[in-house]
């Protein structure tokens, strides 16, 4: 049955909204705060500055990671910088224009107060993070430094050389080691979250694996906050890290909180192209390299010549022809849908033809090759680790690549979701980038939760949770969630077929790659769901795990997290088959302008898809938030 | 072990002067080294550096031998193929090494010269002071003894050649451009005070 | 190309491990060294053996969870170059790559290839951080930090903890670890109000933690996937003496 779903938005203005939150959420006294317990999965940049707050206040928290320290996490990755309003260009940027591009260029499928709120709380993140110590890029005179990013005609994005994401989660990871020290924070390294517990319908607990032993454990507390990150690695080549993985937010769902907009992934233009098939991952170049690259292709198909032999009058610089106001810094759906055009049109570059190029020719004969490689040094010379290739010399081959979740689970205003004290913040989240995320957003958003709405919000739901004594952990829904994870477990290994995960994966990421990627269609995602159903099947009978499941085992916790991408995939394909119309990174075939440029369906699709498991994956319920624009009227995208 | 060090560093600049001394033509070599000894063994002030500079001489070797047992317990299980040494040089990797073929020359240095001329019987030179002069010139006779000391003084050279500039490291000069320089001087320094040292030998076994 | 393996295996801390041979025919020039450990696994699997657990994530070379030492090399042959980012092409047809954990009291083996380093975390949790809650910060351009100071602080701070200098010295210190962050923090107007503090309890972590002492052989930099700058443990060596004369 279709529910109804309250997003909990406080009333008034849009500017006035999150105060009003604040000046009425209840509050729990300092001495009660150490009485409750917290249980926070991730230590990304969400997991850590949530950690790492909510234990300043007083709260007793855990905080699980996978990783071997929560300094690894792949917030650790992102590049090119983290965007806030704080207007130190002068070049008229208030929070209202941050709101409205972030809303824009997730092409009008957010929520109006969320995502002004993310506009709203970006100053203090900048605050925050420089008293920690991050050395953000400054001018000479010490004042904070900007660079522009693509969907924006401002400059907001503030960074750190090419290492944004790795400064600001070691000032979140700092601080959290910082409250570890004096025993606010218990820290379970090598740990992967393997269910949730309810008891009475809320969020009570975990049951977690230690990755080192083998051995099951169960934690109970208050709340749960998940912050997991994003599940791009569905996809197999993806720029996200190995680990990865939507395990968490997937059993989550499984165990009643609504998957929402969960087809909506970020192809990112300037990825690294595949090279073989026995490619693991592809490496992100940070889209900041746009604002000096130039994006061409061949006019002709199948040229073969080298780069530097093709004259400027056979050269498609296709992003600047197509987008003149925007130019290389269009959105990233925009600019990887562009390449993905060019290279079906044949006129790919390299040895498999599935690159475009990203030439700084042009910028080096402007400012000089030392402001260039002062600006980009860092990723030049991991391109050429990478590639043997030197990118001063020769124009760097990008791709696009898998990259963000849009999707994840559906939480209300307060970042809890339809389960009682389950919270999910960051990438795990769905709720402030609409159909398409803008460059440096992603870092923000993750702060943002992190720091400035999760110690709120769950404020406000332990306040009533006080009374309530923790629960114990011989509960019987621990020892069922248990047994359940153990079962599936041994499952796995007693399998004893001759196909291991990896290669099940690769399959999946090929599947969706092909059909819920950058464009889709009605009849790809039909088939896709077909050999996705096939794939579970033969996965289930023809499973390969070596080792114990009471043992450390690499390809036991891979199993576990392919397992889970086998169902997701396919609620992925359901979810972009529901919605008959483009918008952002979701562009479908039969919906486009034209110009080929997506094609929105306000009137029947102004809603967030919030999927509620129903027992099988092929039937989900499909439950819908509709999307009240208040405040802005949606219009049709453009960049030109 | 920096400030040891350093202390030790000093000493060698003053040890080498009075040394140098031998090189002076035979007569004058001979009386004014006698005397120049003599004050050192009678010179209350002198007396008194003389046993902080034992003193510093058994810490620095005390602390070395510790930070030696510390890093070997450290190191853990060790490699089967090591090729870590590609990344130091040689004689950084070897102060300990060096250190002890520099100590055992020490303790035999304080044999044959220290030893005798503080508790043994030597002859007087004309002023009435100690013939210690003579005794250096006959020791250094035997081109043995020449080969041990040059040995020692190489060791000594390389293990100043790492120890200098490591020593004001561990004192904490981080300033890049100083850094630099007290590298150089540190070169610099290592080679003349091996070069000095290592010229006294050979002049007297070609000389006498 | 052709690529013989010698792969330290070993079942847990307690155990003895040894080095086991394999043989790959397959392997292209343009794989990842990671990937090479993948193909070698995967034929392990298929065969009914365990394959050798290793850690990595990100494969970019900036989390820092990889790291072996490949040919008796932290991180293998190329300079500032973690493991991940080793690419085959810097091998050849029929070469025999030894591959080895990071060895030092302070990092146990987990298994294979795997080391507990949870020692780097307990040096940052002794002192590794600005201490400011949620909230108290200021309006970011009040404090003022010059270019240089942001981008010699940036040189530290750059640092991915993956203990290649550890591994790498011969006397398995974290001088080069510990250095960098005191040097990034005490390089920052925000960081040096508690400098002092920070350093005595960082360098104090240190020793107690079965790492060795520093002496200057400067291996660390060499190795290290960020050339952080041996200076920082000068650096370090500076706020300790300084923190000491003050106490």
């Amino acid at each position: 049955m279709e529910k109804e779903i309250k997003a909990n938005i406080p009333k008034g203005n849009l500017q006035d909204k999150w105060s009003n939150y604040k000046a009425q959420a209840k509050l729990v006294s300092p001495n009660n705060r150490k009485k409750l317990e917290i249980i926070v999965v991730g230590t990304g940049l969400a997991g850590s500055s949530a950690a790492a707050s909510l234990a300043e206040m007083g709260y007793k928290v855990k905080a699980f990671c996978f990783q071997d320290s929560p300094r690894r996490a792949h917030s650790v990755a992102a590049q090119g910088g983290v965007n806030a309003m704080k207007n130190y260009q002068n070049d008229g940027d208030s929070v209202y224009r941050m709101f409205h591009d972030t809303l824009k260029g997730g092409d009008f499928r957010s929520r109006e107060a969320n995502t002004y709120r993310l506009a709203e709380c970006s100053a203090s993140l900048i605050d925050q993070a420089v008293a920690q110590g991050v050395p953000f890029g400054r001018e000479y005179s010490g004042y904070l430094k900007n660079r522009s990013f693509g969907g924006v005609q401002v400059s907001r994005t503030f960074y750190a050389r090419g290492q944004t994401g790795q400064q600001l989660l070691l000032g979140a990871y700092q601080a959290l080691m910082r409250q570890k020290e004096i025993g606010k924070i218990k820290l379970y390294a090598r740990h992967e979250m393997l269910d949730l517990v309810l008891i009475d319908g809320k969020a009570k607990g975990i049951i977690a694996r230690n990755l080192d032993t083998g051995k099951m454990e169960r934690h109970a507390a208050h709340a749960v906050v998940l912050a997991t990150g994003g599940f791009g690695k569905i996809y197999y080549l993806s720029t996200l890290a190995m680990g990865c993985n939507a395990s968490a937010i997937w059993r989550a769902h499984k165990k009643g909180a609504f998957m929402a907009n969960p087809s909506w992934t970020q192809i990112h233009p300037t990825s690294l192209p595949q090279s073989g098939p026995y490619q693991s991952k592809l490496t992100l170049m940070s889209e900041s390299l746009r604002n000096d690259g130039r994006i061409w292709v061949p006019k002709a198909q199948n040229d073969q010549r080298p780069p530097h032999e093709i004259p400027e009058n056979e050269r498609d610089y296709y992003l600047e022809r197509k987008y003149p106001s925007f130019g290389n810094l269009a959105p990233r759906d925009i600019a990887s849908r562009a390449a993905k055009e060019q290279i079906d049109a044949g006129k790919g570059v390299g040895a498999l033809k599935n690159a475009v190029y990203l030439d700084f020719k042009d910028a080096i004969h402007e400012y000089g090759k030392e402001t260039i490689a002062e600006r980009y040094g860092n990723l030049f010379s991991m391109y050429e680790k990478i590639t043997g290739i030197n990118a001063y010399q020769e124009p760097m081959k990008i791709s696009p690549s898998a990259h963000f979740s849009m999707g994840g689970l559906w939480v209300d205003y307060d970042l809890m979701t339809n389960i009682p004290g389950l919270f999910a913040i960051g990438e795990a989240n769905f709720s402030d980038h609409g159909a398409n995320r803008l460059g440096a957003n992603s870092l923000l958003q993750a702060c943002v939760d992190g720091y400035y709405i999760a110690p709120y919000t769950l404020q406000n739901y332990l306040a009533d949770q006080i009374q309530v004594p923790q629960s114990a952990i011989n509960h019987p829904a621990f020892e069922i969630a248990e047994n359940q994870a153990k079962k599936q477990l041994k499952e796995f290994v007693s399998c004893q077929g001759n196909k291991t995960s990896e290669e099940f994966h690769r399959e999946l990421g090929k599947v969706l790659y092909d059909n819920c990627g950058l464009s889709r269609s009605a009849e790809g995602l039909q088939e896709a769901i077909q050999k996705i159903q096939q794939l579970r099947q033969e996965f289930k009978k023809n499973l390969l795990v070596p080792g114990d499941v009471e043992d450390i085992n690499s390809e036991l916790e891979k199993a576990g997290r392919v397992a889970d991408y086998m169902e997701l995939a396919e609620l992925m394909c359901i979810d972009a088959l529901q919605r008959n119309e483009s918008c952002g990174a979701h562009f479908r075939e039969e919906f486009q302008t034209d110009e080929g440029e997506a094609l929105r369906n306000d009137k029947d699709f102004a809603f967030t898809a919030a999927w509620e498991w129903s027992g099988d994956s092929s039937s989900p319920i499909l439950n819908k938030e509709n999307l009240k624009f208040e405040f802005v009227q949606p219009t049709q995208r453009s960049y030109k | 072990m920096a400030l040891t060090g350093l202390f030790l560093s000093f000493f060698l600049i003053i040890h080498l002067i009075g040394n140098l001394q031998l090189l002076l033509p035979e007569e004058q070599a001979h009386l004014q080294y006698n005397l120049y000894s003599d004050f050192l063994s009678t010179n209350f002030l002198v007396q008194l550096i003389a046993y902080v500079l034992y003193a510093t001489i058994l810490l620095h070797t005390i602390d070395a031998i510790y930070l030696t047992i510390k890093a070997k317990k450290a190191s853990g299980a060790g490699y089967v193929k090591d090729k870590r040494n590609r990344a130091s040089k040689w004689y950084a990797r070897q102060m300990m090494l060096l250190g002890s073929i520099v100590f055992a020359f020490l303790v035999i240095h304080f044999k044959d010269f220290w030893y005798p001329y503080k508790f043994g019987e030597l002859p007087m030179d004309a002023n009435g002071n100690k013939d210690l002069f003579s005794l250096v010139i006959t020791s250094f006779q035997e081109l043995w003894y020449v080969i041990l000391y040059a040995v020692a003084i190489l060791s000594l050279g390389f293990h100043l050649l790492h120890g200098f500039f490591s020593a004001f490291r561990s004192v904490g000069v981080h300033h890049p451009k100083y850094n630099q320089l007290i590298k150089s001087i540190g070169v610099v320094f290592a080679i003349s005070l091996t070069f000095g040292y290592l010229i006294i030998p050979f002049f007297i076994y070609f000389n006498f | 190309m052709k690529i013989h393996l010698k792969v330290w295996r070993q079942k847990n801390r307690h155990t003895k491990g040894k080095m086991h041979d394999y043989t790959l025919t397959e392997v292209d020039e343009e794989m990842s060294f990671l990937e090479m450990l993948d193909m070698l696994n995967l034929q392990l699997a298929k065969k009914g053996e365990r394959p050798v657990e290793f850690d990595h994530d990100c494969r970019e070379g900036i989390c820092g969870q990889c790291g072996v030492m490949i040919n008796g090399i932290a991180h293998g042959p190329l300079k500032n170059t973690t493991t991940c980012q080793l690419h085959m092409r810097s091998f050849k047809d029929g070469d025999t790559i030894y591959v080895e954990p990071f060895q030092a009291k302070a990092f146990p083996v987990i298994r294979d290839l795997k080391v507990n380093r949870t020692s780097l975390d307990e040096i940052i949790a002794a002192g590794g951080y600005v201490s400011v809650n949620t909230g108290q910060a200021p309006e970011a351009n009040t404090i003022l930090v010059s270019h240089e100071e942001a981008e010699n602080a940036f040189d530290a701070a750059a640092c991915i903890g993956c203990g290649a200098c550890v591994a790498t010295c011969k006397n398995a210190s974290a001088a080069l670890f510990t250095g960098a962050k005191i040097a990034q923090l005490a390089r920052l107007p925000q960081g040096k109000k508690e400098s002092n503090k920070r350093t005595i309890n960082m360098v104090n972590r240190m020793e107690d933690l079965d790492f060795g002492h520093c002496t200057n052989t400067e291996a660390c930099q060499v190795e290290c996937p960020q050339d952080i700058s041996v200076l920082t443990i000068a650096e370090m060596n500076y706020e300790y003496n300084k923190a000491k004369l003050k106490d």
